[in-house]
Protein backbone atom coordinates (compact mmCIF):
# COMPACT_ATOMS: atom_id res chain seq x y z
CA UNK A 1 0.00 0.00 0.00
CA UNK A 2 1.50 3.61 -0.96
CA UNK A 3 0.09 6.13 0.21
CA UNK A 4 -0.11 9.97 -1.42
CA UNK A 5 2.97 11.79 -0.05
CA UNK A 6 1.57 14.76 2.03
CA UNK A 7 4.93 16.74 2.73
CA UNK A 8 7.95 16.07 0.33
CA UNK A 9 11.33 18.07 0.50
CA UNK A 10 14.09 17.50 -1.74
CA UNK A 11 17.48 18.78 -1.40
CA UNK A 12 16.08 21.77 0.89
CA UNK A 13 19.13 24.30 1.82
CA UNK A 14 19.22 26.89 4.43
CA UNK A 15 22.14 29.10 4.95
CA UNK A 16 21.97 31.67 7.75
CA UNK A 17 25.13 33.97 6.73
CA UNK A 18 27.97 31.56 8.38
CA UNK A 19 25.34 28.71 9.85
CA UNK A 20 24.22 25.77 7.36
CA UNK A 21 21.18 25.18 8.99
CA UNK A 22 19.48 22.70 6.43
CA UNK A 23 22.21 20.82 4.26
CA UNK A 24 20.32 19.10 1.58
CA UNK A 25 17.33 17.59 3.43
CA UNK A 26 15.10 14.89 2.00
CA UNK A 27 11.41 13.80 3.50
CA UNK A 28 8.93 11.88 2.29
CA UNK A 29 5.75 12.07 4.75
CA UNK A 30 3.14 9.44 3.27
CA UNK A 31 -0.59 10.49 3.92
CA UNK A 32 -2.33 9.09 7.54
CA UNK A 33 1.54 8.55 8.90
CA UNK A 34 2.53 9.73 12.42
CA UNK A 35 6.40 10.79 11.34
CA UNK A 36 8.71 11.42 14.33
CA UNK A 37 11.71 13.72 13.50
CA UNK A 38 14.84 12.80 15.79
CA UNK A 39 17.90 15.05 15.82
CA UNK A 40 19.93 16.52 18.03
CA UNK A 41 19.49 20.46 18.91
CA UNK A 42 20.35 22.72 16.16
CA UNK A 43 19.96 19.66 13.62
CA UNK A 44 17.69 21.67 11.60
CA UNK A 45 14.16 20.47 12.76
CA UNK A 46 12.42 23.44 13.77
CA UNK A 47 14.05 24.93 10.69
CA UNK A 48 12.58 22.62 8.59
CA UNK A 49 9.28 22.98 10.35
CA UNK A 50 9.40 26.62 9.54
CA UNK A 51 10.31 26.13 6.33
CA UNK A 52 7.00 23.91 5.23
CA UNK A 53 4.79 26.51 6.74
CA UNK A 54 6.19 29.63 5.12
CA UNK A 55 8.25 31.23 7.93
CA UNK A 56 11.49 30.46 6.72
CA UNK A 57 12.78 31.05 2.94
CA UNK A 58 14.88 28.43 1.83
CA UNK A 59 18.03 29.02 -0.19
CA UNK A 60 17.78 26.15 -2.07
CA UNK A 61 15.76 23.00 -3.18
CA UNK A 62 12.21 22.65 -2.83
CA UNK A 63 9.44 22.27 -0.17
CA UNK A 64 5.87 20.93 -0.87
CA UNK A 65 3.08 20.51 1.20
CA UNK A 66 -0.24 18.91 -0.31
CA UNK A 67 1.48 19.00 -3.35
CA UNK A 68 1.92 23.26 -3.34
CA UNK A 69 5.49 24.88 -3.21
CA UNK A 70 5.86 26.59 0.49
CA UNK A 71 7.96 29.36 -0.29
CA UNK A 72 5.60 30.70 -2.70
CA UNK A 73 3.16 33.43 -0.71
CA UNK A 74 -0.11 32.31 -2.81
CA UNK A 75 0.39 28.65 -2.04
CA UNK A 76 1.39 29.17 1.66
CA UNK A 77 -1.35 30.52 2.84
CA UNK A 78 -3.54 27.49 1.46
CA UNK A 79 -0.71 24.97 2.83
CA UNK A 80 -1.72 27.07 6.45
CA UNK A 81 -5.29 27.21 6.46
CA UNK A 82 -5.10 23.60 5.81
CA UNK A 83 -2.16 22.76 8.92
CA UNK A 84 -2.12 23.03 12.06
CA UNK A 85 1.06 24.30 13.48
CA UNK A 86 2.43 23.95 17.10
CA UNK A 87 5.68 25.96 17.17
CA UNK A 88 8.74 25.41 19.93
CA UNK A 89 7.73 28.97 21.41
CA UNK A 90 4.20 27.77 21.50
CA UNK A 91 3.64 31.57 21.11
CA UNK A 92 0.01 32.64 21.71
CA UNK A 93 -1.80 35.59 22.83
CA UNK A 94 -0.54 36.51 26.40
CA UNK A 95 -3.25 38.82 27.86
CA UNK A 96 -6.46 36.78 26.61
CA UNK A 97 -7.66 34.15 28.86
CA UNK A 98 -7.83 30.46 27.78
CA UNK A 99 -11.81 31.04 26.97
CA UNK A 100 -11.20 34.05 25.26
CA UNK A 101 -8.36 32.89 23.02
CA UNK A 102 -10.14 29.13 21.65
CA UNK A 103 -13.19 31.59 21.12
CA UNK A 104 -10.88 33.92 19.08
CA UNK A 105 -8.85 30.96 17.21
CA UNK A 106 -12.44 29.44 16.37
CA UNK A 107 -13.84 32.38 14.53
CA UNK A 108 -10.36 32.39 12.25
CA UNK A 109 -11.78 28.35 10.80
CA UNK A 110 -14.99 27.81 9.17
CA UNK A 111 -14.43 23.89 10.49
CA UNK A 112 -13.34 24.59 13.67
CA UNK A 113 -14.84 21.24 16.57
CA UNK A 114 -16.26 23.09 19.02
CA UNK A 115 -17.64 20.24 21.18
CA UNK A 116 -14.04 18.63 20.19
CA UNK A 117 -12.19 22.03 22.13
CA UNK A 118 -15.13 21.62 24.81
CA UNK A 119 -13.92 18.07 25.86
CA UNK A 120 -10.12 18.96 25.49
CA UNK A 121 -10.73 21.72 27.93
CA UNK A 122 -11.92 19.01 30.38
CA UNK A 123 -9.67 16.05 29.65
CA UNK A 124 -6.54 18.53 30.17
CA UNK A 125 -7.96 20.29 32.56
CA UNK A 126 -7.26 23.74 31.53
CA UNK A 127 -8.53 26.33 33.80
CA UNK A 128 -10.93 28.78 31.21
CA UNK A 129 -10.95 32.07 33.06
CA UNK A 130 -6.98 32.38 33.38
CA UNK A 131 -4.79 34.35 31.33
CA UNK A 132 -2.28 32.81 28.71
CA UNK A 133 0.39 34.47 30.34
CA UNK A 134 -0.25 32.74 34.02
CA UNK A 135 -0.80 29.34 32.57
CA UNK A 136 1.84 26.56 33.47
CA UNK A 137 4.44 25.44 30.60
CA UNK A 138 2.65 22.17 30.42
CA UNK A 139 -0.89 24.01 30.08
CA UNK A 140 0.77 26.10 27.80
CA UNK A 141 1.84 23.39 25.35
CA UNK A 142 -1.90 21.75 26.24
CA UNK A 143 -3.71 24.90 25.33
CA UNK A 144 -1.13 25.21 21.83
CA UNK A 145 -2.07 21.43 20.80
CA UNK A 146 -5.81 22.37 21.57
CA UNK A 147 -5.70 24.94 18.95
CA UNK A 148 -4.08 23.12 16.41
CA UNK A 149 -6.31 20.11 16.87
CA UNK A 150 -9.69 21.81 16.84
CA UNK A 151 -9.76 23.53 13.74
CA UNK A 152 -10.14 20.50 11.43
CA UNK A 153 -6.74 20.45 9.94
CA UNK A 154 -5.51 17.74 7.67
CA UNK A 155 -1.94 17.82 9.00
CA UNK A 156 -0.33 18.29 12.20
CA UNK A 157 3.11 20.05 12.25
CA UNK A 158 4.23 19.89 16.04
CA UNK A 159 7.62 21.12 17.28
CA UNK A 160 8.56 19.47 20.20
CA UNK A 161 5.28 18.66 21.14
CA UNK A 162 5.98 17.26 24.36
CA UNK A 163 9.09 18.96 25.86
CA UNK A 164 9.10 20.76 29.42
CA UNK A 165 5.82 17.89 29.92
CA UNK A 166 6.31 16.04 33.16
CA UNK A 167 5.49 12.16 31.93
CA UNK A 168 1.87 12.52 33.35
CA UNK A 169 0.86 15.48 31.31
CA UNK A 170 3.04 14.10 28.33
CA UNK A 171 1.76 10.81 28.26
CA UNK A 172 -1.95 12.75 28.05
CA UNK A 173 -1.26 14.76 24.96
CA UNK A 174 0.35 11.57 23.08
CA UNK A 175 -3.25 10.03 23.92
CA UNK A 176 -4.84 12.92 22.86
CA UNK A 177 -2.95 12.88 19.41
CA UNK A 178 -3.29 9.09 19.37
CA UNK A 179 -7.32 9.50 19.81
CA UNK A 180 -7.40 12.71 16.98
CA UNK A 181 -5.53 10.47 14.47
CA UNK A 182 -7.51 7.11 15.41
CA UNK A 183 -11.00 8.98 14.89
CA UNK A 184 -9.77 12.09 11.92
CA UNK A 185 -7.22 10.41 9.72
CA UNK A 186 -4.81 13.45 10.44
CA UNK A 187 -1.31 13.07 9.46
CA UNK A 188 0.92 13.89 12.43
CA UNK A 189 4.78 15.62 11.98
CA UNK A 190 6.40 16.06 15.04
CA UNK A 191 9.67 16.69 16.40
CA UNK A 192 10.70 15.38 19.22
CA UNK A 193 13.93 14.91 21.75
CA UNK A 194 12.27 11.77 23.23
CA UNK A 195 13.47 8.66 21.43
CA UNK A 196 11.14 6.58 23.39
CA UNK A 197 7.84 8.66 22.71
CA UNK A 198 8.95 8.57 18.91
CA UNK A 199 9.10 4.52 19.06
CA UNK A 200 5.74 4.64 20.86
CA UNK A 201 3.35 6.43 18.39
CA UNK A 202 5.21 6.70 15.45
CA UNK A 203 4.97 4.82 11.99
CA UNK A 204 7.86 6.65 10.12
CA UNK A 205 11.21 8.21 11.79
CA UNK A 206 13.44 10.17 10.10
CA UNK A 207 16.99 11.01 11.95
CA UNK A 208 18.29 14.10 11.08
CA UNK A 209 21.92 15.19 11.58
CA UNK A 210 23.45 18.69 10.67
CA UNK A 211 20.54 19.49 8.29
CA UNK A 212 20.37 16.33 6.45
CA UNK A 213 18.28 13.04 6.83
CA UNK A 214 21.10 10.45 8.07
CA UNK A 215 18.02 7.69 7.91
CA UNK A 216 14.42 7.83 7.14
CA UNK A 217 11.41 5.12 6.49
CA UNK A 218 9.09 2.95 7.86
CA UNK A 219 9.96 2.50 11.52
CA UNK A 220 8.64 -1.34 11.36
CA UNK A 221 11.48 -1.80 8.50
CA UNK A 222 14.26 0.19 9.88
CA UNK A 223 13.10 -2.40 13.32
CA UNK A 224 13.54 -5.74 10.74
CA UNK A 225 16.41 -4.34 9.43
CA UNK A 226 18.75 -3.10 11.46
CA UNK A 227 20.77 -5.57 13.74
CA UNK A 228 23.95 -6.02 16.02
CA UNK A 229 26.13 -9.07 15.55
CA UNK A 230 27.82 -10.18 18.16
CA UNK A 231 30.48 -12.82 17.52
CA UNK A 232 33.07 -14.38 19.96
CA UNK A 233 36.39 -16.04 18.76
CA UNK A 234 38.21 -19.02 21.22
CA UNK A 235 41.08 -16.07 21.28
CA UNK A 236 41.62 -12.58 20.51
CA UNK A 237 38.83 -11.24 18.08
CA UNK A 238 40.72 -11.10 14.59
CA UNK A 239 41.35 -7.63 13.40
CA UNK A 240 38.98 -7.74 9.89
CA UNK A 241 36.96 -5.89 7.58
CA UNK A 242 33.29 -6.82 6.52
CA UNK A 243 32.38 -6.29 2.81
CA UNK A 244 28.77 -7.61 3.29
CA UNK A 245 26.72 -4.26 2.65
CA UNK A 246 24.57 -2.86 5.57
CA UNK A 247 27.63 -3.00 7.74
CA UNK A 248 27.66 0.64 9.91
CA UNK A 249 30.30 -0.04 12.27
CA UNK A 250 32.43 -2.88 13.77
CA UNK A 251 33.59 -2.86 17.34
CA UNK A 252 36.19 -5.02 18.58
CA UNK A 253 36.70 -5.79 22.06
CA UNK A 254 38.86 -9.10 23.97
CA UNK A 255 37.21 -11.98 22.28
CA UNK A 256 34.14 -10.40 20.69
CA UNK A 257 33.35 -8.33 17.61
CA UNK A 258 30.51 -6.60 17.62
CA UNK A 259 29.08 -5.49 14.06
CA UNK A 260 26.35 -2.87 14.02
CA UNK A 261 24.27 -2.79 10.47
CA UNK A 262 21.63 -1.65 8.79
CA UNK A 263 20.34 -4.52 6.82
CA UNK A 264 21.77 -8.30 5.74
CA UNK A 265 22.52 -9.50 9.65
CA UNK A 266 22.43 -13.19 7.64
CA UNK A 267 24.85 -12.55 5.17
CA UNK A 268 27.23 -10.73 7.76
CA UNK A 269 27.26 -13.93 9.91
CA UNK A 270 27.47 -16.16 6.53
CA UNK A 271 30.80 -14.01 5.76
CA UNK A 272 31.90 -14.26 9.78
CA UNK A 273 32.13 -18.21 9.20
CA UNK A 274 34.94 -18.08 7.81
CA UNK A 275 36.77 -16.59 10.54
CA UNK A 276 35.31 -19.63 12.51
CA UNK A 277 33.78 -17.94 15.41
CA UNK A 278 32.44 -19.99 18.62
CA UNK A 279 29.23 -18.18 18.54
CA UNK A 280 27.57 -15.67 16.40
CA UNK A 281 24.22 -14.32 17.82
CA UNK A 282 21.57 -11.45 16.07
CA UNK A 283 20.26 -8.89 18.22
CA UNK A 284 17.35 -6.56 17.55
CA UNK A 285 18.28 -2.87 18.19
CA UNK A 286 16.78 -0.05 19.75
CA UNK A 287 15.84 3.13 17.80
CA UNK A 288 17.99 4.66 20.37
CA UNK A 289 20.92 2.46 19.89
CA UNK A 290 20.50 3.53 15.50
CA UNK A 291 20.37 6.76 16.70
CA UNK A 292 23.23 7.04 18.91
CA UNK A 293 25.58 5.10 15.79
CA UNK A 294 24.21 7.63 12.93
CA UNK A 295 24.50 11.15 14.48
CA UNK A 296 27.52 12.82 14.48
CA UNK A 297 28.91 12.67 18.42
CA UNK A 298 31.42 15.56 18.14
CA UNK A 299 30.42 19.25 18.92
CA UNK B 1 -7.74 -9.10 27.12
CA UNK B 2 -4.28 -7.43 28.23
CA UNK B 3 -1.72 -6.04 25.33
CA UNK B 4 1.38 -4.91 26.87
CA UNK B 5 3.76 -4.34 23.62
CA UNK B 6 7.08 -2.69 24.47
CA UNK B 7 7.77 0.00 22.15
CA UNK B 8 11.83 0.07 23.68
CA UNK B 9 12.31 -3.91 22.85
CA UNK B 10 13.41 -2.85 18.62
CA UNK B 11 10.78 -5.67 18.28
CA UNK B 12 8.21 -4.34 15.66
CA UNK B 13 5.51 -3.16 17.65
CA UNK B 14 2.79 -4.92 15.71
CA UNK B 15 5.02 -8.47 15.78
CA UNK B 16 4.72 -8.11 19.36
CA UNK B 17 0.92 -7.66 19.23
CA UNK B 18 0.56 -10.39 17.01
CA UNK B 19 2.58 -12.49 19.17
CA UNK B 20 0.44 -12.02 22.05
CA UNK B 21 -2.85 -12.55 20.34
CA UNK B 22 -1.71 -16.06 20.00
CA UNK B 23 -0.11 -16.15 23.25
CA UNK B 24 -3.83 -15.43 24.36
CA UNK B 25 -5.64 -17.61 21.98
CA UNK B 26 -3.06 -20.64 22.63
CA UNK B 27 -3.69 -20.14 26.82
CA UNK B 28 -8.08 -19.82 26.20
CA UNK B 29 -7.55 -16.52 27.25
CA UNK B 30 -8.84 -15.91 23.97
CA UNK B 31 -11.34 -18.32 22.59
CA UNK B 32 -12.42 -18.75 19.10
CA UNK B 33 -15.90 -16.47 18.55
CA UNK B 34 -14.79 -13.78 21.07
CA UNK B 35 -14.13 -10.63 20.04
CA UNK B 36 -10.85 -8.24 20.34
CA UNK B 37 -10.89 -4.78 20.80
CA UNK B 38 -11.22 -2.57 18.00
CA UNK B 39 -8.50 -0.63 16.32
CA UNK B 40 -9.18 2.56 17.33
CA UNK B 41 -10.43 1.53 21.19
CA UNK B 42 -6.74 -0.77 21.25
CA UNK B 43 -4.42 2.20 20.16
CA UNK B 44 -6.13 4.77 22.70
CA UNK B 45 -5.78 2.24 24.94
CA UNK B 46 -1.97 1.09 24.12
CA UNK B 47 -1.51 5.02 23.11
CA UNK B 48 0.39 3.61 20.07
CA UNK B 49 -0.51 4.35 16.29
CA UNK B 50 -3.56 2.76 14.95
CA UNK B 51 -1.98 1.76 11.73
CA UNK B 52 -0.07 -0.55 13.47
CA UNK B 53 -2.45 -2.12 15.25
CA UNK B 54 -4.54 -2.15 11.65
CA UNK B 55 -1.40 -4.10 10.71
CA UNK B 56 -1.15 -6.67 13.20
CA UNK B 57 -4.88 -7.45 12.88
CA UNK B 58 -4.37 -7.21 9.36
CA UNK B 59 -1.70 -10.25 9.38
CA UNK B 60 -3.56 -12.17 11.93
CA UNK B 61 -6.30 -12.32 9.75
CA UNK B 62 -3.97 -13.67 6.67
CA UNK B 63 -2.98 -15.78 9.14
CA UNK B 64 -6.35 -17.57 9.85
CA UNK B 65 -6.23 -16.58 13.52
CA UNK B 66 -8.84 -13.92 13.55
CA UNK B 67 -11.47 -12.78 11.46
CA UNK B 68 -12.43 -9.11 10.69
CA UNK B 69 -16.00 -8.88 10.61
CA UNK B 70 -17.22 -5.53 8.09
CA UNK B 71 -18.31 -3.18 10.65
CA UNK B 72 -18.17 -5.41 13.86
CA UNK B 73 -15.36 -5.45 14.58
CA UNK B 74 -12.51 -8.68 14.82
CA UNK B 75 -13.34 -11.97 16.33
CA UNK B 76 -11.01 -15.00 17.11
CA UNK B 77 -11.33 -17.65 14.14
CA UNK B 78 -13.00 -20.91 14.91
CA UNK B 79 -9.99 -22.99 13.79
CA UNK B 80 -7.21 -20.91 15.72
CA UNK B 81 -6.03 -23.19 17.94
CA UNK B 82 -5.57 -25.67 15.75
CA UNK B 83 -4.05 -23.71 13.48
CA UNK B 84 -1.80 -22.87 16.11
CA UNK B 85 -0.59 -26.13 16.72
CA UNK B 86 0.01 -26.91 13.06
CA UNK B 87 2.25 -23.45 13.31
CA UNK B 88 4.06 -24.92 15.95
CA UNK B 89 4.71 -28.16 14.25
CA UNK B 90 5.73 -26.39 11.31
CA UNK B 91 8.21 -23.20 13.57
CA UNK B 92 9.76 -26.82 15.35
CA UNK B 93 10.27 -28.29 12.06
CA UNK B 94 12.21 -25.45 11.05
CA UNK B 95 14.57 -25.32 13.84
CA UNK B 96 15.01 -29.02 13.70
CA UNK B 97 15.66 -28.80 10.12
CA UNK B 98 18.36 -26.08 10.11
CA UNK B 99 19.82 -28.12 13.38
CA UNK B 100 20.46 -30.97 11.46
CA UNK B 101 21.64 -29.15 8.23
CA UNK B 102 24.30 -27.20 11.13
CA UNK B 103 25.66 -30.54 12.36
CA UNK B 104 25.84 -32.39 8.66
CA UNK B 105 28.22 -29.37 7.85
CA UNK B 106 30.36 -29.64 11.13
CA UNK B 107 30.69 -34.07 9.83
CA UNK B 108 28.42 -35.43 12.40
CA UNK B 109 26.85 -38.28 10.72
CA UNK B 110 22.83 -39.26 10.34
CA UNK B 111 23.53 -41.91 13.22
CA UNK B 112 25.48 -40.06 15.24
CA UNK B 113 22.74 -36.75 14.78
CA UNK B 114 19.89 -39.50 15.56
CA UNK B 115 21.49 -40.63 18.66
CA UNK B 116 22.40 -37.28 19.87
CA UNK B 117 18.72 -36.05 19.91
CA UNK B 118 17.87 -39.00 21.73
CA UNK B 119 20.43 -38.35 23.84
CA UNK B 120 19.39 -34.67 24.63
CA UNK B 121 15.64 -35.86 25.31
CA UNK B 122 16.51 -38.48 27.50
CA UNK B 123 19.02 -35.63 29.29
CA UNK B 124 16.32 -33.12 29.71
CA UNK B 125 14.11 -36.24 30.52
CA UNK B 126 15.53 -36.84 33.53
CA UNK B 127 16.17 -33.53 34.91
CA UNK B 128 12.58 -32.05 34.77
CA UNK B 129 10.99 -35.56 34.85
CA UNK B 130 8.43 -33.98 32.30
CA UNK B 131 7.32 -33.58 28.80
CA UNK B 132 6.42 -36.74 26.78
Amino acid sequence: MTEPIIIKTVGLKKQYQDVTALDGLNLSVPSGSIYGLLGRNGAGKTTAMKTLMGLVRPTAGTAQVFGLAADQSATSILIRQRTGFVSDERDLYESMTVADLIAFTAAFYPRWRADMAARYVRSFDLPQSRAVKALSRGARTKLALLLALCRGAELLILDEATSGLDPVAAEEVLQALISHVANEGTTVFFSSHQIAEVEQIADHVAIIDRGRAVLEGALDDLREAYRRVELVFEGDAPATQFHSPGVVRVERRGRALSVFASSGAEQIIEEARSLGPVSAETHHVTLKEVFLELISREG
Amino acid sequence: MLFRPNPASGVPIYLQLIEQVKHAVETGALRPGEQLPGIRPLSEELVINPNTVAKAYRELEHEGIIELRQGAGAFVAAHAGALRQTEKLRGARTVVAAAVKQLRARGVTDQEIRRLYEAALAAIRGKDGSND
